[in-house]
């Protein structure tokens, strides 16, 4: 039986009793794998006793898919233990790198969109499926540079990804809107593009204009509530392409759980949108 | 079609520019080497660089401030960040999981030239590390006191007591490290005086969560010996070697009520097996 999951939230520690005790119906939690590759003790404790009760997801940051190397075996293998253990309902990664010659950079850094870099990325998003034996989900990320050397728009890059490997699609809507102003192009524009099929999952959360460069460079920080503009391209995605599990993301400056429950019960309305209007 | 365009078709462009830009982001702003191409420095110097070169620093720098809270509280969080930038040039983390990051941060803290006046600063950060190393380990069952109290006293003799995967000890024969850390790790007051003596600690984690004791050279030889697969008699001798009136039956008490074993078996030459 396939579980059906409506809106989520990234789940934080300091929301573990609020979350756990949550009853409302096909709420489901997102966490990073890499917080909880560890081999015993308190965190894994904790997440398993979340899952008890509640779907998980897996949203990596740190595979380094678009490294121009094969992920690292050994993380590699930690994930497909925790998948293991934990049976998430999603699994989900980043079209960026991060671990280079083995030092990890903890961000999603850009790189040039060239066939060279798709044929990689799609070797090394096969890999993954292969090891974790299932499909996974790749996510869109924010972008800041005006990087020279795409052979492919990032949907023609992931559309081509999803259709080489059979891989989904995670769709941040926050990281539309933030790339879209920094980089001067059309969110609506691309939010319509994009490919409905193969989207598994799709991500909201805030954004703040950087502390130096004001409205000029918006930065994908999570500290925030969702955007107006942001829930406005949502909404008009679920009116295209329907309902698919939407997370509430917040990693800083962190709310209470019911105001972070109100923003995902929000989201949770938008996807009843077309079923109401189907019925 | 733009010269970058052209060269990034070449095998191997994606490792060049990873390379590049690896390089980019840690560089002190302003001071990239000479090697570095032109297209790389001209995109290194769009403001919107500075995103991903602070994300880089900060997660790093915070996850170093997460693992070292005794070290952070005792020289301030302004400190511990600046200290932690020089740190990340060195040595960025290598595993992704940043719980792990800063396995090098006490012998950096060592050889750190404004880290001299605070002699004690490594081995509280190595606590700092033990205590993260004991709160990921392995869950195992504590071996019950009573366990060993019923084991007959000549077989005692042939036993090999093994430490819990949680279990982390060290002596400390200059400061009085095991105070100096756990005031600092638990928020207690900074002002109490302090006896300037040698002092070890014994970190695991027996149930939920780390907890921690003080223990005298005797404990840290008798836990060393164990560790080395010596049976219970050769890391008495052991303890009896570092501190000739350790009372070893206090000592075995105190190591087993904290959890420092997660069992026993008897000596290789004796037929019976208690794992």
């Amino acid at each position: 039986m396939t579980t059906i999951l409506t809106a989520g939230l990234g789940l934080k520690p300091q929301h573990f009793d609020a979350a756990l005790a949550c009853p409302a119906a096909g709420l489901w939690f997102e966490v990073h794998p890499e917080n909880y590759m560890v081999a015993g003790g308190p965190r894994l404790a904790w997440l398993e006793a979340i899952r008890a009760r509640h779907a998980i997801s897996l949203h990596g940051v740190a595979l380094s898919l678009a490294a121009d190397a094969e992920p690292d075996p050994a993380h590699l293998a930690r994930l497909a233990g925790l998948a293991r253990r934990i049976e998430p309902t999603l699994i989900s990664e980043h079209l960026a790198w991060s671990t280079w010659r083995g030092a990890y950079h903890p961000d999603l850094l850009p790189f040039p969109r060239t066939d060279e870099a798709l044929a990689r990325v799609a070797d090394n998003v096969s890999r993954t499926q292969d090891t974790l034996q299932r499909r996974i989900a790749i996510e869109n990320p924010s972008h800041y540079l005006h990087l020279e050397g795409h052979a492919r728009d990032e949907i023609d890059f992931l559309t081509e990804l999803a259709r080489r490997t059979g891989c989904g699609l995670l769709l941040d809507v926050n990281n539309v809107y933030v790339s879209a102003r920094n980089l001067g192009y059309s969110a609506d524009a691309y939010i319509d593009a994009f490919p409905g099929e193969p989207v598994m999952e799709i991500h909201l959360a805030g954004h703040t204009p950087d502390p130096n460069l004001g409205a000029a460079l918006l930065v994908d920080s999570h500290d925030a509530p969702v955007a107006p503009e942001v829930w406005a391209l949502y909404a008009r995605l679920i009116a295209r392409i329907g309902a698919r599990p939407t997370l509430i993301e917040r990693d800083d400056n962190l709310p209470d759980f019911a105001t972070l429950f109100a923003e995902r019960q929000r989201a949770a309305a938008v996807l009843r949108l077309p079923l109401a209007r189907a019925a | 079609m733009t010269a970058s365009m052209m060269s990034s078709l070449v095998p191997g462009a994606l490792a060049r520019f990873q390379d590049d830009f690896a390089h980019a982001l840690l560089a002190p702003a302003g001071r990239l080497v000479t090697t570095i191409p032109p297209e790389m420095a001209a995109l290194a110097a769009q403001p919107a660089f500075a995103v991903y070169r602070n994300t880089v620093m900060k997660g790093c720098i915070d996850a170093l401030q997460a693992n070292f809270p005794a070290v952070t509280r005792l020289v301030g969080e302004e400190w511990l960040r600046a200290a932690a930038a020089i740190h990340v040039r060195d040595a960025l983390p290598a595993d992704p999981t940043l719980l792990r990051y800063g396995a090098a941060f006490a012998d950096f803290l060592a050889r750190f030239e404004p880290a001299t006046e605070l002699p004690y600063l490594p081995g509280v950060a190595r606590l700092d590390r033990y205590w993260t190393e004991a709160h990921a380990a392995p869950d195992a069952d504590v071996l019950d006191p009573a366990a060993v109290a019923g084991v007959a006293p000549e077989a005692l003799a042939g036993t090999v007591l093994h430490p819990h995967p949680a279990a982390r000890w060290m002596w400390f024969p200059d400061a009085p490290i095991y105070t100096i850390w756990s005031r600092n790790r638990s928020g207690g007051a900074l002002d109490d005086s302090l006896d300037w003596r040698p002092e070890g600690a014994l970190l695991t984690r027996p149930r939920d969560a780390a907890e921690w004791i003080a223990i005298d050279a005797a404990g840290c030889a008798f836990l060393d010996a164990c560790a080395a697969g010596s049976t219970v008699v050769a890391a008495a001798q052991a303890a009896l070697a570092v501190q000739g009136n350790a009372d070893l039956a206090r000592l075995m008490s105190t190591l087993l009520a904290a959890g420092a074993f997660r069992g026993m078996s008897f000596h290789p030459q004796s037929k019976e097996e208690h794992p």
